[in-house]
């Protein structure tokens, strides 16, 4: 249910393309071929009562309120079951019809609690609505009889409530489960009057496997699933559409509001990348917003050993400039930098690169795309002449091969796994590159064709034996090739794949995983069809993490999967603006749309408009920026929405680094790790409290909307330029809608995009110019961007992060559904009760080997470092390799990963660390140690009294 | 910047670019290291080469022996 009422047609629009013409109460009326009279009804302007059907939903006809009558058929058959045929009449009101609702809804109401004034649903519930269209004025049974009332209410979910006794058992939560979400956590137990809903085994939801997405909630027509924000605050009385500030996928939600109090998010059902649907993060964990651990105040101190101490917003800032320029002044102009957020708006990235490169005279300025899908902008504008993914999420309804490799999108990207499901589910055939068994390879109603549970750091290698295969066994669309690609280096490619080195029967045993697989998964991607492949992170955070980038380019190249709908390269990305960041200028190299720093004429059109000599030379990248502080040169750093102590790798070697510089300023919601070691702390807001736009991971420009004032008084683009303004680098805009005109003015990929145009269409995808007015969906369709697609030889480097007898496993790391990157957010929601410490897989063979049990303390140990954490046991990991998730700063995972990383990017190499593994007796002594800094690095001192 | 390091890097850089075919592997890394590493980077690498140059494998040898002719500037 949701306070905004959209236009619910009862039944899925039909994909016909032919038509049909009937009479519905007297109006002619024309509707694709296919479509269910309800549906013709609503588009006629005709609501027909219903209560099982919903336009989400495929039709179920089981409430009997939608009946109707057609001239020339016996009954009264139901109108969202029953397709439109040429010709025919339809009643939608007739006594008969009035007579039989009637008492349909008598028998509703009999057996439904009668405490509508005091029900959270007051006001928005279909029940209540259906009550009043039937015109029930008595129900003649009376409310004695045998019911299913004062049933206990399960409140196990921290999120929503379900109270059996208000169901009405429509069906809708049980069907959104599986039609919506794909996780078939519910169903209806019993049967006849004993039918009821039931999560899982009987079991209560938080028990069962409900992954708490909220499309239950959604789709429930009365009280009984629940908010319990609406049950706590009341219904809201208006509405702001926004977009998700978690992960790439880039759902638009209606936040409702009462006055400036957030009761909830709901998805928005006219969203382009989420169409109606959310997870549990989007949905529900929001609550960090209003944590009391949040900071609200501007701090600063002079050590980073001494205790914060509050003040003015104009202090804070000069603080941060004449130190800035002390640094600058003592140590040279290249002393300092920044770092942008893929947390932020597009808006804020661009202010503070601009910030960087016009106020602080150089290029010193990265983001955090620098430790996940750095090598995605190197690989793919190498090959097809753009750093971007070429579809549109809805593309995959048409893919008819899906080629997952190195991610794991019911985790971490929710609600395009559930699309993703749903076209398996149709019959799509899916193969998963992954070292681990990720649950797609086996969820319910979707099972992989093949899962090559490749061992870390293998990729490349595996990728080559595809290639080897579909180039030795003629499996090439030649007619692609010949056409869109350069055929040289196509050549090049083919020849170098097609040597025996790389040949299935030579990359098997090293890689381990059997030959015949390799080669079937060939044959299967080459000639099943549409060919789509989604990758994520365990592709890029690899020390040849550019280099299989490459190769997936080149596959898809190979085998004519680039250009229309069904096919195309996917990067799956992993935080709300990764795909913004890196669009708007984040990396040290090059300006806003990807263009170079050395390109005299771009540098010459920002240099015009900012008013300032632009350095024409690469900055420093993150690494680079820690290495120089540790070398000196380096002293001063800006990170705006960032927590690189604990998100980037080898945490020793960053905490060295930071203590080394001289003024580090963390903008942030709380102090986090990072804030440890500054000395300026800027507090931040959050998305609900500033305008903006993000941009998805396929590149869909979303708008931002703030629906509340700034907790901390300043939106973060207000802050960025508070500061240039005190370095004498006068920014000025009094909204970011101004900000995102520049963006358009100067970068040619956004030339079409304003407020104006995204308020029209709700998202556009760039390029979005004169060329695409409205956006593109699908790029290199025509031609690729670079002309001609430049294929790569990908040769295998193996890692030199080796596995040996001191260091015998691997570790791999990952994400989990209900935790969020660092977990800065979620674990400052109620999102802790699935996840509230990151813990060890390890397969039974290397555990047993080991004498540990489930649950035991282990420590996890690599030349970088050590931990420890308690062990899972499970055969999700193969023996030889382990997991673990990074979530939580108790554990620091990367305190174990190490300074490894991409050739190309510097992308590090979280994938792949050679470790031991042995059983603890808990906590090492380096946590302790740190728990007790952490503590007092976060010591704010006590405002002095009132006089 | 420390040595050592910046040697693995280019190193790393150097293996990619030799493994294409045709080209003069050195001009595509000297390319990247311009187009990528900061100016103390090169400066460090170029220093490096001069102190012995010691790790550095013989593509990328040659790669930084062209960033420090760019840096001598032209001769007469």
């Amino acid at each position: 249910m949701s306070f905004v009422h959209e236009i619910d047609h009862g039944t899925p629009a039909s994909a016909s393309a032919a038509t049909v013409k009937l009479i519905i109460d007297g109006h002619e009326v024309t509707v694709s071929a296919g479509t269910s009279i309800m549906r013709a009804a609503v588009e006629a302007g005709i609501q027909v009562p219903k209560l099982c059907a919903t336009d989400s939903l495929e039709a179920f006809g089981s409430c009997r309120l939608c009946l109707v009558e057609i001239e020339g058929r016996a009954g009264t058959p139901a109108s969202c079951t029953t397709p439109v045929a040429a010709g025919m009449v339809v009643s939608t009101q007739t006594e008969r019809l009035k007579q039989v609702r009637k008492g349909v809804m008598e028998l509703y109401i009999s057996d439904h609690p009668l405490d509508c004034l005091t029900c959270a649903a007051n006001g928005d519930c279909e029940l209540q609505d259906m009550a009043g269209a039937v015109g029930l004025r008595e129900v003649r049974y009376g409310y004695q009889g045998a019911n299913h009332l004062g049933q206990a209410k399960d409140e196990s979910n921290p999120y929503f409530a379900f109270d059996p006794s208000k169901c009405i058992v429509c069906s809708r939560c049980v069907r959104a489960c599986e039609e919506v979400q794909g996780t078939f956590a519910l169903t209806i137990q019993g049967r006849g009057f004993e039918s009821k809903v039931s999560a899982g085994m009987a079991e209560s939801f938080i028990a069962s496997e409900c992954v708490s997405c909220g499309a239950c909630v959604q789709a429930c027509p009365t009280a009984t699933l629940i908010e319990k924000s609406v049950i706590e605050i009341g219904q809201p009385e208006h509405a702001v559409t926004t977009t998700c500030a978690y992960c790439g996928v880039g759902c638009n939600f209606k936040a409702e509001m009462r006055g400036e109090e957030l009761v909830r998010m709901v998805p928005a059902k006219d969203g382009k990348a989420n169409h109606g649907h959310s997870c549990v993060k989007g949905r529900f964990a929001w609550g960090y917003a209003h944590h009391r651990e949040r900071i609200l105040k501007p701090m600063i101190r002079e050590t980073i050993d001494q205790p914060w101490r509050e003040v003015s917003w104009d202090e804070a800032i000069g603080r941060v400039a004449s130190e800035f320029r002390r640094l600058q002044q003592a140590h040279g102009k290249r002393a300092i930098g920044g770092i942008t957020s893929s947390r932020c708006t597009n808006e804020e990235t661009y202010l503070v690169q601009k910030l960087v490169r016009g106020g602080f005279g150089n290029n010193n300025v990265d983001t955090c795309a620098r430790v996940c899908h750095s090598p995605t902008g190197y690989g793919l504008k190498a090959t097809f002449g753009t750093s971007a993914g070429t579809q549109d999420f809805d593309s995959v309804e048409q893919a008819d091969i899906v080629l997952v490799i190195g991610a794991n999108p019911t985790d971490a990207h929710p609600v395009f796994a559930s699309r993703l499901k749903k076209r398996l589910r149709q019959g799509a055939k899916l193969i998963v590159i992954d070292p681990r068994r990720i649950d797609l390879v086996r969820t319910p109603h979707v099972e992989a064709a093949f899962h090559l549970a490749l061992r870390p750091g293998t990729n490349a290698a595996i990728l080559n034996a595809l290639a080897h295969t579909i180039v030795t066994e003629c499996l090439v669309d030649d007619a692609f090739v010949r056409e869109r690609c350069d055929l040289s280096t196509f050549e090049d490619w083919a020849a170098f794949v097609a040597e025996p080195r790389n040949s299935p029967e030579t990359v098997g045993p090293l890689a381990g995983v059997p030959p015949e697989t390799i080669r079937a998964a060939a044959r299967l991607f080459a000639t099943g069809g549409n060919g789509a492949i989604y990758y994520g992170l365990g592709v890029t955070e690899h020390s040849q993490g550019s280099t299989v980038v490459m190769a997936i380019a080149n596959l898809a190249m190979a085998t004519g999967n680039i250009g229309r709908p069904g096919v195309g390269v996917n990067p799956l990305r992993g935080q709300n603006n990764v795909q913004g960041s890196c669009d708007m200028g984040s990396f040290p190299h090059e300006f806003s749309g990807y263009r170079h720093v050395s390109d005299d004429g771009v540098r010459g059109t920002f240099e015009a408009l900012w008013g300032r000599p632009l350095d024409a030379e690469p900055g420093l990248r993150i690494g680079n920026m820690l290495d120089a502080a540790l070398d000196g040169s380096f002293k001063g750093l800006y990170v705006q929405g960032e927590d690189i102590l604990q998100s980037d790798p080898d945490t020793h070697h960053v905490a060295e680094a930071l203590a080394a510089m001289e003024c580090v300023v963390v903008q942030d919601l709380f102090l986090n790790e990072t804030a440890a070691y500054a000395h300026v702390f800027l507090p931040g807001s959050t998305f609900l409290e500033k305008d903006g736009t993000f941009t998805n991971a396929e590149r869909r420009i979303n708008r931002v909307r703030r629906v509340m004032t700034p907790k901390n008084g300043l939106a973060d683009w207000e802050i960025t330029l508070a500061i240039a303004r005190a370095m004498g680098f006068d920014m000025h805009y009094d909204h970011p809608s101004q900000v995102m005109d520049e963006i358009a003015r100067t970068t040619p990929t956004f030339a079409g995009v304003s407020y104006a145009l995204l308020d029209r269409e709700g998202s556009v995808q760039w390029p979005c110019n004169e060329r695409a007015p409205t956006g593109t969906p699908v790029m290199h369709a025509d031609g690729f961007v670079r002309g001609k697609g430049c294929f790569i030889v990908t040769e295998y480097v193996p890692t030199d992060e080796k596995v040996g007898p001191r260091f015998p496993l691997l570790l791999t790391t990952g994400r989990i559904l209900s935790q969020y990157n660092v977990g800065a957010q979620t674990r400052r929601t109620a999102n802790i009760v699935w996840h509230d410490e990151d813990v060890l897989e390890i397969h039974p063979h290397d555990a047993e080997d080991r004498g540990v049990r489930d649950g035991d303390w282990v420590r996890l140990d690599s030349r970088a470092g050590g931990t420890t954490l308690r062990a899972r046991v499970t055969d999700r990991v193969a023996p030889g390799v382990v997991y673990t998730t990074f979530h939580h700063p108790g554990t620091q995972a990367n305190v174990v990963t190490t300074d490894n990383s991409d050739w190309a990017t510097n992308c590090p190499e979280y994938k792949v660390t050679a470790v031991q593994v042995a059983p603890s007796n808990g906590p090492s002594d380096w946590q302790r140690t740190y728990d007790a800094q952490a503590l007092a690095h976060r010591r704010i001192a006590a405002a002095p009294a009132a006089e | 910047m420390e040595a050592a390091k910046l040697v693995r890097m280019a190193n790393q850089i150097g293996q990619f670019f030799a493994s294409q075919r045709g080209a003069d592997p050195s001009i595509a890394i000297a390319d990247h290291l311009r187009k990528f590493w900061e100016p103390r980077m090169r400066a460090a690498i170029v220093a490096h080469l001069e102190a012995g140059g010691a790790g550095l494998e013989a593509p990328v040898r040659e790669a930084v022996a062209r960033l420090k002719a760019e840096a001598s500037g032209p001769t007469a």
